[in-house]
Order: C-alpha cells, then structure tokens, then sequence
C-alpha cells in the first residue's frame, strides 16, 4: 500500500487528495447521503411540508406491483443483454484465436460499437426497426409478421435488448480473445494429439479455463444493463409501451424528475445503491480469487 | 494453429466476416440514411445502398441547425460542447487522480487511509443511485448550464487512482532514495520521475475516459437545460421525438454518424491504448 520508502509527514500530502477528496465529498457522498436521509421522508405534493415516516417509502416499493415487476423486468432484461452479447463474443472470439493471420483485423472490426454511445445505438436499432421505414419489419412482413414496438410491448423489449447487446458485444469479445489468447498452447495441442477435435477441445479445456473472465464479464455486463443502458430506454421507448421496457434506473429517473415524487424516488436510489455495492464487493472479491487461478 | 482443417479454416472465417457484417450492419444503415435525400427517406423500405446526397445533408447538417422548424442548437455548437466535456473529464479525472495516488503511495499522513475509503467508495456510487440529490448540489451552487457543472461533478474516479497507486507501486524505490539523495523536492519527484514513468498508462486511460465522457447521456439531460450547452449525443434525443411528426431520417443520421465518428476514430486510432486502457482500468 505504502512505499517503503516515502517522504516526511508535511502538510503536501494534503493538498494533492484535497481536490479528489472536496469533489467526493460535494458530489458523491453527501447526495448520497441526502438520498438515504430523503428515503424516509415523505413530501406533500407542493413540497411544501415534510414528514418523517421511517421505512415507510421501502414498505410501499415493496407492495408496489409496478415497482416489483419493473424489479423482475431489470433482472430480466440483464440476464438477455449479458447472455446475448456475451454468448455471440464468445463464438466470435472462439473462432477469431483459431486465426493465425489477420486476427488483428477481425479485432479492430468488432471493437469499435464499444465507442458508440449507448443512446446511440438504440437510435440505430429504432431505425432499422421502425415500423414504416425500418428494414427488419419490411422483411418481417414479407414473412406475415407484423411488427410494430410502438404499440407491442414484447417487441419493444425485444428492441432494446438487441440494442443494448449489440453495444457490449465489443467489450466482451475483447475480454473473452485475451483470455484465450494467454491458455498456454501445449494444452491445447496436448488434447489434440490425444485425439480431441476442435470442439471437444472448445468444452472441455478451453471453456471452463474461460470461467473466471465468464465470472467477471457476467458482473460488468449486469452493472452495464442496470444502469448504462438508460439512454437506451429513454430514447428508444420512455419505459412504455404501458412500462414494458421501464427497468430501475428509468424508474427512479422518471417518478423522481417527472413524477417528482421525491421520497419514493429517493428509497429507489437507495435500493439501487445496494445493489451496485453488492455487486462491486462480488467483483472485488473474485478479482482477489483470479490471482490463485 | 493446431492442426489443418481447410474446411474448418474455410467456416472459421465466414462466421468471423458474418459476424463482422452483422456488428456493423447498424453502422451501415446509418451512413446510407445520411447519404440520400428527405424525400426518399420517407418511403420505406429505407435503402441499403448509398445516394449522393451525402455532402448536401452534412453541409446542412453541419452549419444549419439540423432538423428544419426545430430549435436545435446548430451541431458544430453540440460537436464543440461535447469535445470541451470530454476533455475535461478525461484531463479533470486523470489530473486529480494522479495527484490523490501520489499522495497515498508516496505520503505517510493521519487519516491516509480514511481518504483511501471515501475515494473506493465513489465507485459505488453511479449517478444513476443519487440523480436528484446531485442535481440539487449542482443547481445550488449555480453550475447548471455551464461546462463546470457538466463535468466537476462527474471528475473524481476510483478506477483511476487506483490504476495510478498500482503503477507507482511498480516504481522501485531506489528511483526515490536517489532523488532524495540529489535533493528533489516531492513535487520535483512527481514532475520528474513518475509522470514520464506513467506517461503510456496516462495515454490509455485517457483513450478510455474521452469515450466515457463523450458518452455521456444521464448527466448533461439533467444539467444542460440551454440549447447552447446540449452536447451532440443528447441532441439525437431531441431530434427522435421531433421526428415523430416531421421525419427527415437524413439529417437525424448525419448527425448520429458525426455523433459516433470522433470516439470511433480514437478507438481504431489508438486500438493498443484502447486495449491496454480497458484492460487496466476494470482490474
């Protein structure tokens, strides 16, 4: 942590974490401290008297259908974004180490959507998908189905799931190419001269050798969807058609800016708080575990 | 390679081009959109092959105000907002980091490791968790509208002190008992010796964190109220639900492909960094 050798206590060290330390304090921990002191409040619709209510804000999320199925809806929604992206990077990435010359290019041609900005690439898909214009519903309707994520609240799931996916597919694939690329080859040649084809070599050997980079992209993508993915959904469909595609962080940004029901919005920032903290612990500690690996 | 399967080879790379194809399909509609003229942009199916429209859309694009009958702020005015935000928080984030690191590896003070904690748990705090409460410190302290708001607030970052206390903890210290020796003053240390020591981890954090900031979407739809600060990437927002009723996809295209085009560019351009950067910050 320290270094051995350093220099003699002096007023310095103070000033070099002051500006770090002043804007953590400003903008981090006293709003999120204002949210949590917010959480047990509730404000009358003038804000113009406040009451302090206990955990009452957490007692009616809880009883609250649409905040419990915006809650299922998220996980949902994560666990779609992180096995899609992930399981796509994961083939391309299978097939790009086999690649002798020209792996670098195939690199340099999948990781750039990683620059795209999230509410960008929805833009993109909404294009494609409009129900007018798009191409993806003109060929749909070659085919009798008819599309339309304006009013079909499945589709327009479905719509910022891809959307979502296409953006982490880059990081991802980055991820999972390095991973494989430092398995040392002897295993992998050691299989094949007993006799394992490319795909028994893949399941057997190289896949669960992949597990902890799985472990921590599965992490990063979740952190993602929860919380990156809300320039997605506010541009792409405003959580509607009738909330199909509101998921937390639309919710807290929607009752709280919008609704401007503070109190409600406030207990909902903390519950996501705790949720990115567990998750930041579960990262921290697998990344204390890859070492042994 | 580990042995010769020319079928294979031949399979390995169809689905790598296949898969290339489908990554920048999205990308490529885009570009088409951007290249024909309003008018075929209403009729669907939309094309799949570029027009020549493309020079007239951008000339409009670029110095008009975008979309016709909108108040959109002109996009040279949005490219500069979001290029002055990005840089600020990449040079503000990578700055104080720098500075806080020195501190904590080179420094024995009271309360050192108490400032260790508050800066681990910013990374635990995402805007996301504490939108309203932020915006009412930044309204307060009257920094809406303005490129202070849109980036201090964002600038502290653990990752990246705790990617420059990993690399000054590489640093041997026989590099600091000789400085020492020679009378170097602890900032003449710093100038000297560990900034041109950190110099490439320096360059790929900044690859990373000028995507980050030019991203950034929550943020400045909070604090940016005046159509003169609206940054690029908010303003494709704008235009997606004026398209509602006038749609000219063209000048919405063009703008998300000026939108895109800087971090890509440093993307493609400094891949190395870019993948060093990426891989170092999320360890």
């Amino acid at each position: 942590m320290l270094k051995r050798v350093h220099f003699p206590s002096s007023p310095l060290p103070y000033l070099l974490v002051a500006p770090q330390i002043i804007i953590t304090i400003i903008f981090f921990i006293w709003p999120a401290s204002q949210a949590m002191y917010q959480s047990l409040l509730i404000e009358d619709a003038f804000g113009l008297s406040q009451e302090f209510v206990w955990f009452e804000n957490f007692e009616y999320l809880v009883q609250d259908e649409q905040y419990l199925s915006a809650f299922w809806r998220t996980i949902f929604f994560s666990i779609c974004v992180a096995s899609l992206s992930m399981g796509f990077a994961l083939l391309l990435a299978g097939f790009a180490d086999r690649v002798v010359r020209g792996a670098l290019a195939y690199r340099t041609m999948l990781i750039w959507p990683y620059a795209v900005a999230p509410v960008l690439a929805g833009a993109l898909w909404m294009f494609m998908f409009n129900p007018t214009l798009g191409i993806f519903p003109y060929i749909l309707e070659v085919i009798g189905y008819d599309w339309n994520h304006y009013l079909n609240g499945y589709q327009a799931m479905f719509l910022v799931i891809l959307a979502a996916a296409w953006k982490q597919v880059a990081y991802n694939f980055l991820f999972y190419l390095a991973a494989m690329q430092s398995i040392p080859r002897s295993i992998v040649e050691a299989a094949a001269i007993d006799g394992a084809g490319p795909m028994r070599r893949f399941w057997t050997i190289i896949f669960p050798l992949l597990s902890p980079t799985t472990f921590f992209l599965l992490v990063v993508n979740a952190v993602y969807a929860f919380f990156d993915t809300f320039g997605i959904i506010h541009a792409v469909t405003q959580g509607g058609p009738a909330n199909a595609t509101t998921i937390l962080v639309y919710k807290v940004y929607n009752d709280g800016f919008v609704g401007l029901d503070l109190g409600g919005s406030a207990a909902q920032s903390v519950i996501l708080m705790v949720l990115v903290i567990s998750m930041t612990v579960v990262q921290f500690r697998f990344i204390e575990k890859r070492v042994q690996y | 390679m580990v042995e010769n399967r020319p079928l294979l080879n031949l399979v390995t790379h169809a689905i790598l081009i296949l898969g290339v194809a489908i990554v920048a399909l999205p990308i490529w509609i885009t570009f088409v959109a951007a290249t024909h003229d309003e008018v075929r942009m209403m009729q669907g199916p939309i094309p799949v092959l570029p027009g020549s429209y493309f020079w007239e859309n951008l000339k409009q694009t670029f110095w008009g105000s975008g979309l016709e009958g909108t108040q959109i702020t002109p996009v040279w005015r949005m490219l500069l907002n979001s290029l002055v935000m990005a840089l600020m928080i990449a040079g503000g984030k990578i700055a104080i980091s720098l500075l806080s690191a020195f501190a904590i590896v080179y420094f024995k003070f009271p309360f050192r490791m108490v400032f260790f904690w508050m800066i681990f748990v910013t990374l635990m705090l995402p805007v996301e968790v504490r939108i309203i409460p932020t915006y009412e410190v930044v309204a307060s302290l009257g920094m809406l509208n303005s490129y202070w708001g849109l980036t201090v607030p964002l600038i502290a970052s653990a990752t990246a002190t705790f990617m420059f206390r990993q690399v000054f903890l590489t640093v041997s210290d026989e590099m600091l008992e000789s400085a020492r020796m020679d009378g170097a003053t602890p900032m003449q240390f710093f100038w000297d010796i560990l900034l041109p020591l950190s110099r490439t981890n320096i360059a790929a954090l900044f690859v990373i964190l000028f995507i980050y900031g030019w991203n950034q979407y929550l943020w400045p739809l909070l604090i940016t109220t005046d159509g003169d600060m609206t940054t690029i990437v908010i303003s494709i927002k704008q235009m997606l639900e004026a398209a509602e009723q006038s749609p000219q996809w063209n000048i919405i295209m063009m703008t998300a492909l000026l939108a895109m085009l800087p971090p890509i560019f440093v993307v493609i351009t400094m891949q190395k960094l870019f993948v060093q950067g990426l891989t170092e910050t999320d360890k």
